[in-house]
């Protein structure tokens, strides 16, 4: 790693105010990405500011209208939290499909949100990326894509999003609560939190420089009966996905009221199908109405050269993430 | 490059150096404390060979920076025994063969010892799970598994 400069800080407002007053610093919570991409050289901050001292942005607390998990919230914590289980189970499972134990016990909350993609021509320094040298060229779109995007992407970048918690988030329709240079909080509601490429895929979020996420808050909702995650990937476990799911139906008698259908592995940013959703609202939840979501929801896909796979394979896993939702009984 | 002091408690004993900010867990473990025992694989947090426990839980040495360790208490491979007697773990490792290298088996180790102190009788299942970032390159996966089982069945842990 090259050397930086290091600052521990003591509260939110320094945090803001270090990262803020330079433009090569960053926030450093669990590390799990940030310290990865440092030692093969893609990331190179000349300050890091240490929120890890910040416990009172670890905890998980109720809220009047749902639950507020702050930022810097381990993975684990969250995933085993009894109210995150109890009334989020989307959550805690697209979490526990995510990354290996020990990487669950360091990473956090925020750091998950802002993980960078995994697309290998961004992690090699020997090869264009845009992502990563604005203007330098995309080698994954005439190399090998097989990993990459079908969805929303552009050609300046195909690259992927590749967290799991994320998905779920958006499903759940969660804010993104950040606390600003100025020292001022806002929100972001989560499905404008990250970006699709454009023409500037070295902006993978609608954050600006200095801006601190300190807490991610869902609202309570209907979809705790109903709901699944489901992860296909290369290996039964450590692995990004190829495609994922989160599903979540919300039944009135025999029909349903409400559907979230989003897609990891398969865009710049966790993809809500509205397509798949506005098919299945009104709808009984039958094996051939879930056929119905999942052609609806890759009507538009335009697969590269090497992942026109992940169109069938997205079909068949979001009728079986529905199935399972549906077996789901917490 | 100016260094933190931190204090950091390493094997119930307690430490109190300079680190340079860039230096990792792993790289003040075994190079400024000469406990090697914790191994350096592919240094990049995807091989697991580093798996330390920081405040009883399992994490990738390699990926966490030491000025980040402040205050914390480590557990490495070095720290299982005592009195000159293997921990169950490694006692169970050692009797299945749990290990050809050995590479991988410090940080195998420690992932099944978090393991079973978190959940005492595991299912195989459970057992791949919480092994699956311990990269084993010999791939001796089943005697290794055979091995966290075997520990599952010996006495509980004498509380460290």
């Amino acid at each position: 790693m090259r050397p930086f400069k290091y600052a521990r800080a003591t509260s939110e407002a320094e945090a803001v105010q270090l990262v803020s007053a330079t433009p090569t610093a960053k926030f450093l919570a669990g590390g799990t990405n940030l310290l990865d991409l440092m030692k093969e050289d893609v990331e190179r901050p000349t300050q890091i500011v240490d929120l890890t001292r910040l416990s009172h942005l670890a905890q998980i607390r109720p809220t009047l209208n749902g639950i507020s998990i702050g930022a810097l919230a381990t993975n684990a914590q969250v995933a085993n939290h009894p109210l995150v289980r109890q009334n989020y189970p989307l959550l805690s499972r697209a979490i526990l499909a995510g990354a290996s134990a020990q990487i669950r016990n360091m990473a956090t909350v925020g750091g998950n949100l802002m993980q960078r993609t995994r697309c290998p021509y961004f992690y090699d320094t020997a090869m264009p990326c845009n992502k990563r040298e604005p203007g330098s060229g995309c080698a994954a779109f005439h190399g090998l894509n097989r990993m990459h995007a079908i969805f929303g992407y552009s050609d300046k970048c195909i690259a992927t999003y590749p967290g799991d918690m994320a998905n779920a988030l958006y499903a759940l329709d969660a804010t993104v609560k950040i606390r600003g240079a100025n020292g001022q909080e806002r929100t972001i509601p989560i499905r404008d939190f990250h970006r699709l490429p454009g023409d500037t895929p070295e902006q993978d979020n609608n954050l600006q420089h200095g801006e601190l996420i300190v807490a991610v808050e869902l609202a309570k909702n209907d979809f705790a009966k109903h709901s699944y995650y489901l992860k296909v990937r290369d290996r039964a476990s450590y692995a990004f996905a190829l495609v994922a799911v989160a599903a979540a139906l919300a039944l009135e008698g025999d029909r349903i009221k409400q559907a979230r259908v989003v897609l990891g592995g398969v865009a710049h940013k966790p993809w809500r199908s509205t397509e798949a959703e506005d098919a299945l609202v009104g709808k009984e939840a039958t094996e051939a109405n879930f056929r119905a979501a999942a052609e609806a929801a890759m009507k538009e896909a335009k697969p590269l050269a090497h992942n026109a796979y992940k169109v069938e394979l997205g079909k068949r896993a979001i009728v079986l993430a529905l199935q399972r939702a549906m077996d789901e009984t917490i | 490059m100016r260094c933190e002091l931190i204090t950091i408690k390493v094997n119930g004993e307690e430490r109190t150096l300079a680190v340079a900010p860039n230096r990792t867990l792993l790289n003040l473990l075994r190079e400024d404390l000469n406990l090697t025992g914790t191994k350096q694989g592919c240094d990049d947090g995807d091989c697991g060979a580093c798996t330390v426990l920081v405040d009883g839980r399992p994490v990738l040495a390699c990926i966490k920076l030491a000025a980040q360790c402040d205050g914390c208490e480590v557990t490495t491979i070095e720290g299982l025994a005592r009195e000159g007697r293997l921990d169950r773990v490694q006692e169970a490792f050692w009797h299945e063969g749990g290990m050809q290298c050995g590479f991988c088996t410090p940080g195998m180790i420690m992932s099944s010892y978090a393991l079973l102190q978190r959940n005492p009788h595991p299912t195989e299942a459970e057992i791949r799970q919480a092994i699956s970032n311990n990269l084993c390159r010999c791939t001796g996966y089943t005697k290794i598994v055979a091995a966290v089982k075997r520990a599952a069945t010996f006495a509980e842990f004498t509380q460290r």
